[in-house]
């Protein structure tokens, strides 16, 4: 994933895909979609608050201002979603 | 691990070049497979 | 970061999926079976019981259970069951030898949502098939699945697995597999065969030689793409520098378990023996305090020790191999896989004195035939 593509989530309108499962665990959480019956792990609390809070935010880059994630590390984190987006775990929204 | 990562929030006006690094490589998602579970049918 | 696999060494607060034995009735009397199934046990957890256990499962958000048996679709509670697990957010796969799914049965499996179907069958031709399972299940099995596919339950739920028992006898026809499993539009699934319930007696002349080790190997590297294995080969990746796709790693207590009919837990479906019991979902607490704090899980959640394999090399890959293939062939739990690729299992299996092993836990086989039974062709 280039740093671009990366970034190119940051202004989308997303949400988690209504048929995923997110299990909190004590690390992070799972993420299970009934539908293609995949798999993630999301390896940080941080990263689970931005995922749960995006239906709430008109653009990936709001949510993580509002999750108040550091500068330095939301191009980590938007990688993240832009993976995330990939195995269809989120799903674009209306806005 | 965790700890690092606070430190680095809270340092941000003065992050070291490793922490940099480490913050920019974090994979933040792993994903596996569902099958990929030895035990069940 | 923690990588997923080293959180799932030291368990999770909930498993992602479970097997769920229904029942210990059975139509076949397949010789490997790994629960020793054929007669029901008087004992089996009734449809409330089983109901429970479901809203526990929910509440602990299990993402799928994985039931089988015996023969699942011979609890008359069957569909009750898939339908209020379905309903509670618990998806369902089932694995079965097709004698129930008739033209109806698979109309109505199609049409519900969250369901996976896993039809057993361990030979490309009745021959290679019945000696393992029973004469004509080549014939139901297939039958079954011309019933899926008229149904099209490929085209609304995705593909149905078909799920192989690797042995001697079927190594070769890996490629035949493949293929009809392809032309159902099926998943292929492979597994070990694990010397677990009957298997503990036909493992010895069933379990694939090293050479054919070896070839299962090169085929899954070759041609595994899209071929599911349920992480069963990890025992493997010692041949070669590439690791087979999968967590490589034993679940078992873990991340994964299994209830069996009658209500008891043990760490999985292949080490249905006291020594792997865990608890029972009848106890105070149900099965949540038994995932959550029975003192078989907690120990297998410890780091476990490399024992008799800390010099080797290939530890890393192999994780020492399997429990259940460890156990049932009388090798201590620190030892070598009896099939260790490295040759150390031989070595292992031939200090193991005769008749030594455990036996599996309570046989539920159907009592003998009055007429020797031939196993059949090999």
């Amino acid at each position: 994933m280039t740093v671009a593509a990366a970034h190119s989530v940051l202004d989308r309108t997303l949400a988690l895909h209504p048929q995923v499962a997110l299990r909190p665990e004590p690390f992070g959480a799972l993420a299970y979609h009934y539908g293609t019956r995949r798999l993630v792990f999301l390896k940080h609390p941080d990263l689970v608050r931005v995922v749960r809070s995006l239906d709430r935010h008109d653009t990936v880059a709001d949510a993580l201002i509002a999750c108040d994630i550091a500068p330095a590390r939301r191009p980590a984190f938007a990688t993240a979603i832009a993976g995330l987006l990939d195995s269809e775990m989120l799903d674009d929204r209306a806005r | 691990m965790d700890n690092e990562l606070t430190e680095a929030q809270d340092r941000d006006d003065a992050p070291t070049a490793t922490l940099d690094e480490q913050v920019l490589d974090e994979q933040l998602i792993e994903e596996i497979s569902i099958d990929g579970m030895c035990g069940v049918y | 970061m923690t990588a997923l696999v080293e959180h799932m060494k030291t368990g999770l607060d909930a498993p992602i999926c479970l097997t769920w034995e229904l029942t210990y009735a059975c139509n076949l009397e397949c010789v490997h079976c790994l629960s020793s199934s054929g007669r029901r046990d008087p004992d089996e957890l009734t449809t409330e019981e089983a109901k429970r256990v479901i809203d526990e499962l929910a509440a602990m958000q299990v993402f799928y259970v994985n039931i089988g048996g015996g023969e699942p679709m011979i609890r008359r509670d069957f569909f009750e069951l898939v339908e209020y697990s379905i309903g509670k957010g618990i998806g369902v796969k089932f694995s079965t030898n097709g004698a129930f799914i008739d033209a109806e049965k698979a109309r109505r499996l199609t049409a519900l949502d969250y369901l996976d179907i896993q039809i057993s069958l361990d030979g490309t031709d009745p021959a290679t098939n019945d000696a393992v399972r029973g004469t004509g299940s080549y014939a139901t099995a297939l039958a079954a699945m011309e019933h899926l596919r008229d149904a099209g339950f490929v085209e609304r739920n995705g593909p149905f697995k078909i799920s192989v028992v690797v042995t001697r006898h079927n190594v070769d026809q890996l490629d035949a597999f493949k293929a009809l499993a392809d032309g159902f539009g099926a998943q292929l699934r492979i597994t070990r065969l694990r010397p677990s319930g009957r298997g503990a007696d036909a493992w010895h002349d069933l379990h694939p030689t090293n050479a054919q080790q070896r070839q299962i190997y090169q085929w899954l590297l070759a041609h595994g793409e899209g071929v599911l294995t349920g992480d069963s080969f990890f025992h493997l990746n010692a041949l070669g520098d590439e690791n087979l796709p999968g967590l490589n790693l034993c679940g078992a207590g873990r991340v994964v378990c299994l209830i069996d009919p009658v209500g008891d837990v043990y760490a999985c479906p292949f080490v249905i023996h006291d020594e792997f019991h865990a608890g029972n979902v009848r106890d105070a607490g149900g099965f949540t305090e038994v995932w959550k704090r029975s003192d078989l899980f907690l120990e297998l959640r410890e780091p476990q020790a490399a024992g008799a394999c800390t010099s080797c090399g290939s530890y890393d890959s192999c994780q020492g191999g399997c429990m259940a293939a460890k156990f049932f062939t009388g090798i201590p739990l620190d030892g070598p896989d009896p099939e260790c690729v490295g040759g150390d299992g031989e070595l292992a299996l031939a200090e193991v004195g005769r008749d030594t092993a455990p036996r599996p836990g309570a046989d539920h086989s159907k009592p003998p035939r009055p007429v020797a039974v031939s196993i059949g062709r090999r």
